[in-house]
């Protein structure tokens, strides 16, 4: 029994598809729209994730970013000269082999850089930081050139920053503020946020930007464990001299990605949906001419003894198989134009520019297929069932 | 025009072919809607600049603070009529990071450098009086519930009081507003007073964000730039001094291109609904040739036959266009009410109806041109005998 509706499925399916050439037209309506769907969606679900993934793989649990009692993000806080020392001698960070804690004071002031090729200035986050850094933070990697020397007034660049921004090539020269800095280097350091920075000595930036106070203090912690980061916190807040925050470094950057991917988010799946609603009319505007262009065909079928679910199941085959040639593209342009496509957007939680790739994960491909099934099953049903139930008798008289 | 009905018919032959090409054409031009008023959003300080305003910031970075002294200084320079100063707050509200933005700043000079913004004269006085009067946007006292004299706690990000806290606090007295929409977007702030500002703060005092200029000829906007500049070349403070729109149009760069995102979306859309009418277009086209041959049989011209065929796709995206429209703009006070207030006001601009206007036109004759040809060319005999 199951094998008889089984062969007429197959039966009914192969003259489905072996006429598929002769509805080329219609067919391509399908699978092109379904495919501008996926591909955008998968798209901007990519920006949004390469976003999200650059803070969120930026630091590690067993650092913490200690910032001023309130303050969302660096460039709101301020911690004076006191405050660093105080908190880097506190005996919940660790120290090196002889004996200097390993914590880096460090300030962010914005300058200003045009992207290659334009004049408009951007925020660019210029980063002085201290001796330990390089110790405190080993995914940095020299990439091009060298490490700037202490006391000088060179800078290294992020990968990002220097494939996005223009002037900033090793051995250029960069006037900021009254002062002359030479690039003497490209550090990379795992594809998060820091690659969009600059980064100099922390004593000659702040004479050079006359700043007085750091901003932000990362530290290692001596017991990364939440006892070892609860003992820090409660000796922070004992200190009446110190009103600090103190944060595993994980958390403070997954909190700076939240308002630009949320509305990075909301226009994807936004537009995605309206097209979705496009795309499912024009698969059932195909899907009801490939059945009307059957009529005589299908009735004949039936009259022969054919079931009417044999019918309904070859058309939503026909269906799900144009949404899935559909989705593969749309996937697969977007994978091809966009995965690694960098782009660099002003980060609303900080004001300063990030620079990010996009990222077509095989879940966001997974997801974009989803929905062209989706799409394929909500454009295929209802002329399947009207197929299906169509009177023979009429169906043959008016096809 | 007397041959509508003709078309009209001829259009919805096939009523349910029809309503869906006509859905998708509808769905694709309420998208455009949508997405042109989020883009223009985006770059709202620009249509808004007034020529006749000029912008000085810090030169090498717009964050830094400049001392207030420059005021006096900018005032001398010939052809500014004009100046005032502002200053970024950093508010945080019930725990929001920069849920608007709060700026000090002289209230009688602000005031008059933004003309657009509307208040009520007692008002306007209230806040010249009181130190620790505020102003806020209409849109943000409707968000928030905000009522008139009541107290306004914010808390800065940025700058403490002399005794170490963050926590401010000022009086609501007065509300700002705009009539034009576009200006609208603009008042999602509060305006605080910067004697008192200035005075109360542990830091930074004597200093500000930026100065506004309001000038009398915008003609001469660079050669006055230029000029502001000059005055503080090789001084610590050292400015850059632009017309409004050029650094709202800068501030929009550097959200990255927004507007070759939106763009690349709309052509997926429109390239997809092209495909889609173009299709429905031949396929009605070739179920009617027997009738178009009739046509011909009865005297139509060529050229009528053919303008027709391009009608009938004329009218679809023509009324697809108009009711998709119609309906961004239908939907936009619901938009607006579900973002809470969090995003700038969308609307849509008389431009975006006119580009609208313009892809019809263009899709009409992509759509419609193939087949009308194909229906020009059409044999009379051949049609009829073609056909069963």
């Amino acid at each position: 029994m199951i094998r008889r509706a089984l062969g007429s499925v197959v039966r009914i399916t192969a003259v489905n598809l072996l006429t598929l050439p002769q509805r080329v037209g219609p067919s391509l309506v399908v699978v092109v729209g379904i495919a501008g769907v996926v591909g955008v969606l998968v798209s901007v679900l990519a920006m949004a994730d390469g976003f999200r993934h650059t803070l969120a793989s930026t630091g590690r649990s067993g650092r913490v970013i200690m910032l001023r009692a309130g303050s969302d993000a660096e460039m709101s806080s301020g911690i004076g000269r006191e405050q660093a020392a105080l908190l880097a001698g506190l005996p919940g960070i660790a120290r090196d082999a002889a004996g200097r804690p390993l914590a880096t004071a460090e300030l962010v002031v914005m300058v200003d850089l045009p992207r290659h090729g334009q004049s408009h200035p951007n925020n660019v986050p210029f980063r002085g930081v201290g001796p330990a850094a390089f110790d405190i933070r080993d995914e940095v990697k020299i990439v091009e050139g060298r490490r700037f020397a202490r006391g000088v007034r060179e800078v290294m660049v992020g990968r990002r920053a220097s494939a996005e921004f223009a002037g900033v090539g090793v051995g250029s020269r960069i006037a900021f503020r009254d002062s002359d800095w030479t690039v003497v280097g490209v550090f990379e350091s795992g594809g998060d946020v820091h690659e969009s920075e600059i980064w100099a000595d922390a004593e000659v930036a702040a004479s050079a930007f006359r700043r007085a106070t750091y901003q932000s203090l990362t530290a290692t912690l001596a017991d990364g464990s939440d006892a070892g980061l609860a003992a820090l916190t409660d000796l922070v807040a004992r200190d009446r001299r110190l009103s600090v925050s103190v944060q595993r470094e994980p958390e403070y950057y997954a909190r700076q990605s939240r308002t630009l991917s949320w509305l990075i988010e909301v226009l994807g799946y936004t537009v995605a949906v309206f097209m979705a609603v496009g795309a499912t009319f024009g698969a059932l505007n195909c899907m009801y001419m490939a059945v009307a262009s059957r009529q005589v065909e299908i009735a004949t079928l039936r009259a022969i003894g054919f079931g009417g679910f044999p019918v309904v199941v070859s058309v939503m085959i026909e269906a799900l198989l144009l949404a899935s040639l559909g989705g593969a593209i749309g996937g697969g342009l977007a994978y091809v134009y966009c995965d690694g496509a960098t782009l660099s957007t002003l980060n609303f939680n900080t004001f300063s520019q990030v620079a990010f790739a996009f990222r077509v994960t095989p879940g966001l491909l997974a997801r974009g297929f989803v929905w062209a099934l989706i799409i394929g099953i909500a454009g295929g049903l209802l002329p399947a069932l009207r197929a299906a139930t169509l009177p023979v008798t009429v169906a043959l008289r008016t096809g | 025009m007397k041959h509508l009905p003709l078309v009209w018919a001829g259009l919805f032959r096939r009523k349910t072919r029809t309503f869906l090409t006509l859905a998708s054409v509808i769905v694709a031009f309420l998208l455009f809607g949508l997405l042109q008023a989020v883009q223009t959003a985006f770059e709202a300080g620009a249509d808004t600049a007034d020529a006749k305003r000029l912008l000085t910031t810090a030169r090498y970075s717009i964050i830094e603070p400049l001392p207030m002294a420059h005021l006096r200084r900018i005032e001398q320079v010939p052809g500014v009529v004009g100046v005032a100063h502002a200053e970024w707050f950093g508010a945080k509200y019930q725990n929001e990071s920069n849920a608007f933005a709060v700026f000090a700043v002289d209230p009688a000079r602000y005031l008059d450098i933004y003309p657009q913004f509307t208040i009520d004269p007692a008002q306007r006085q209230a806040f010249i009086q009181s130190r620790t009067g505020a102003l806020a946007g209409q849109r943000l006292v409707d968000r928030f519930h905000w009522k008139l004299g009541q107290k306004l706690p914010l808390n800065s990000e940025i700058h403490p009081k002399a005794d170490g806290s963050m926590s401010w606090e000022f009086d609501l007295v007065g509300i700002i507003d705009a009539d034009d929409p576009a200006v609208r977007r603009n008042t999602d702030i509060v305006l605080i007073n910067a004697k008192y500002f200035d005075e109360a703060r542990l830091v930074g005092k004597g200093r500000t964000g930026w100065y506004i200029e309001r000038i009398a000829d915008p003609a001469q906007a660079r050669a006055i730039s230029a000029e502001i500049d000059r005055l503080f070349a090789n001084s610590p403070d050292e400015t850059k001094t632009q017309p409004e729109k050029e650094f709202a149009i800068g501030f929009a760069k550097q959200i990255g291109d927004i507007g070759a995102l939106v763009a690349r979306i709309l052509v997926a859309v429109f390239f997809t609904i092209l495909i889609l009418t173009g299709n429905t277009m031949a396929q009605s086209l070739r179920e009617r040739i027997p009738e178009l041959a009739i046509l011909k049989t009865l005297g139509f011209s060529d050229g009528r036959v053919t303008a027709l065929v391009l009608a009938e796709a004329a009218l679809l995206l023509l009324i697809g266009g108009a009711l998709g429209m119609a309906a961004a703009v239908g939907i936009m006070p619901f938009v607006n009410g579900s973002t809470g207030g969090r995003f700038p006001p969308l609307f849509v601009e008389g431009q975006t109806w006119l580009r609208a206007a313009v892809i019809v036109a263009a899709l009409a004759l992509a759509v419609g041109l193939p087949p009308a040809l194909r229906a020009r060319r059409l044999r009379i005999v051949q049609a009829l005998a073609g056909h069963r």
